[in-house]
């Protein structure tokens, strides 16, 4: 059945596929996976200060994030930030943002909410005596947050961290409604103009999977060299 | 603190306020040294004066009163939940209090003016679960809050610490993390880990009540040592022989109070207060 399929339009667009798309997919997830991570940490930390207000804060924003679409959040993004820039600012006329900018702070911002839950989960994880011997060596907050609790705690959920930042790689995809050229935007454009769509899109099924096998795979071993030894 | 409502039952002479009369000339300015000269004022290092504390609607501790001289060694022995871990976490503010005074060398830990960092960084605390931290090798235990509270170098924290760690014998450990030792190892590197920060006083919430019988002898050792050298210590245990070696003051402690203090020949030999006969009886067996 495959012969009419002609997968040489594969060996043509590669660098294409590649070198743009691929490069800006993998970009992407590592910028919001950073990004989403600290910004997580933080409303983690907030949600667990104990403090009045930030908890609520905290927890508002983490519900209200988990319960949109991600589409959504991006096409709201895209065309809101240029007017939140403008408002903050002061400017004339709508900030000019371009598309990567704009998916970089959705997905850090969208991921966060998932992010904290994780680190939320992993600070509790480490027991109350570590930041009671952390207070009385006289380290403060921050310093016990810093040196004790954080590392500990992220070094327990990197596993968990890891997978969903293989969700957040194939969640990048979705910026293709940006007519932005990720991975599956680039062979999106190829298939519809070589009219390779099975081809195309069966080569980008594929790439994803081994991608996010291989990462899997990677994953695990890591997590046996960077597991505390107890 | 409602404390100017109490009256001053401490048996000793009332410390002279030092930190508020001249701030910045308190206590707190010998942090950095080496060994802090004896303080001008005669008071007790750890002044506990009609401390109270609830947990909601529940009292834990009720009108506690007790006090720790510069160079005394205070064992405080109890029942199971009659709040010896809460006063003790009291003393270095890890839990607050509601009604009465705690100052240490002469400086009150409720005061909101008190850096609690630095007053802590000065009292030593051991745990009952060592509470090492696991993710550092033992090297950086000991250095850690050498060099982010004291600011010292990584080389000299590291040589303090490994100095410490000769003196309670597992310098050939330096290297190692602390899941790869025994626990009363991991215990013996605790109590360096606190002195590593010169403390003028070192507080024992039961250090060996989660350890193998057999290694309780080793930590001990470190302890009555550490007596003998002239440390102020305030330490929770059930070590009865301990309490009769070192102690020079015993506070039995039952339902949140204190119910008898005195040496321990007067507590552990002939206690007056029943409660503390029975509990003696259950402990020696
Ligand atoms: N966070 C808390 N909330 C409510 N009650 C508490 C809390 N911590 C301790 N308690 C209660 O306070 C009482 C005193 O506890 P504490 O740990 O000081 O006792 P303890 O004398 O150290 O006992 P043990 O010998 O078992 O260590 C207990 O009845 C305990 O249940
Ligand atoms: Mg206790």
């Amino acid at each position: 059945m495959f012969s009419n399929f002609d997968f040489g339009v594969i060996l043509n667009s590669w660098r294409y596929l590649f070198l743009d798309g691929m490069t800006f997919t993998l970009t992407l997830t590592a910028l919001a996976a950073v990004g989403g991570v600290i910004l997580g940490t933080l409303i983690a930390m907030m949600r667990l200060s104990g403090l009045p207000v930030l908890p609520q804060i905290a927890k508002v924003y983490v519900n209200f994030m988990r319960s949109l679409p991600l589409v959504l959040v991006i096409f709201w993004f895209y065309f809101l930030v240029p007017y939140i820039g403008q408002w903050i600012i002061g400017a004339e006329r709508p900030i000019q943002v371009g598309a990567f900018s704009s998916s970089l702070i959705t997905f850090t911002l969208f991921e966060a909410a998932y992010f904290s839950e994780i680190m939320r989960a992993g600070i509790q994880s480490i027991p109350k005596g570590q930041g009671a011997a952390a207070s009385a060596l006289g380290l403060t907050y921050w310093q016990s947050m810093g040196s004790v609790i954080l590392p500990q705690a992220f070094r327990n959920m990197l596993p968990v961290l890891l997978t969903q930042t293989i969700v957040l790689f194939q969640d990048t995809s979705l910026v293709y409604v940006l007519s932005i050229t990720d991975f599956l935007g680039a062979a999106s454009k190829i298939a519809q103009r070589d009219g390779r769509l099975v081809e195309m899109y069966l080569f980008a099924a594929v790439v994803y999977f081994t991608v996010c096998f291989i990462a899997s795979l990677l994953v695990r071993r890591l997590q046996r060299r960077v597991a505390i030894i107890r | 603190m409602t404390s100017s409502a109490m009256p001053p039952v401490s048996p000793v002479p009332e410390p002279q306020a030092a930190v508020d009369a001249a701030p910045g000339t308190g206590p707190v300015g010998t942090l950095l040294t080496e060994r802090p000269p004896v303080p001008a004022t005669t008071g007790p290092m750890i002044a506990i004066d009609g401390v109270s504390k609830w947990y909601g609607d529940f009292q834990v501790l009720t009108n506690c009163t007790t006090s720790v001289t510069k160079g005394e060694v205070v064992v405080v022995c109890g029942p199971s939940g009659s709040g010896k871990s809460t006063l003790i976490k009291c003393v270095n503010a890890l839990e607050p209090f509601q009604k009465g005074q705690i100052t240490v060398d002469g400086t009150k830990i409720a005061d909101k003016k008190t850096n609690l960092p630095k007053l802590r960084s000065r009292v030593g605390m051991v745990f009952q679960h060592f509470e090492l931290f696991p993710h550092l090798s033992i090297t950086d235990n000991l250095s850690l809050a050498q060099r982010k509270v004291l600011g010292r170098s990584r080389d000299e924290a590291e040589a303090k610490g490994l100095a410490l760690l000769e003196r309670v014998g597992l310098k050939a450990h330096a290297h190692k993390f602390p899941g790869q030792l025994s626990g009363g190892q991991q215990q013996r590197v605790a109590i360096a880990r606190a002195l590593a920060m010169n403390p003028i006083v070192m507080l024992f919430d039961e250090p060996t009540s989660a350890l193998d019988p057999e290694m309780v002898g080793e930590v001990l050792d470190v302890m009555v040592e550490l007596a003998r050298e002239g440390m102020t210590m305030m330490v929770v245990t059930h070590e009865l022989g301990f309490a009769r070696e070192v102690a020079d003051t015993v506070v039995y402690m039952d339902q949140g109070g204190i119910v008898e203090a005195g040496t321990p020949a007067e507590v552990l030999g002939g206690p007056r207060e029943a409660r503390t006969r029975s509990f003696l009886s259950a402990v020696i067996g």
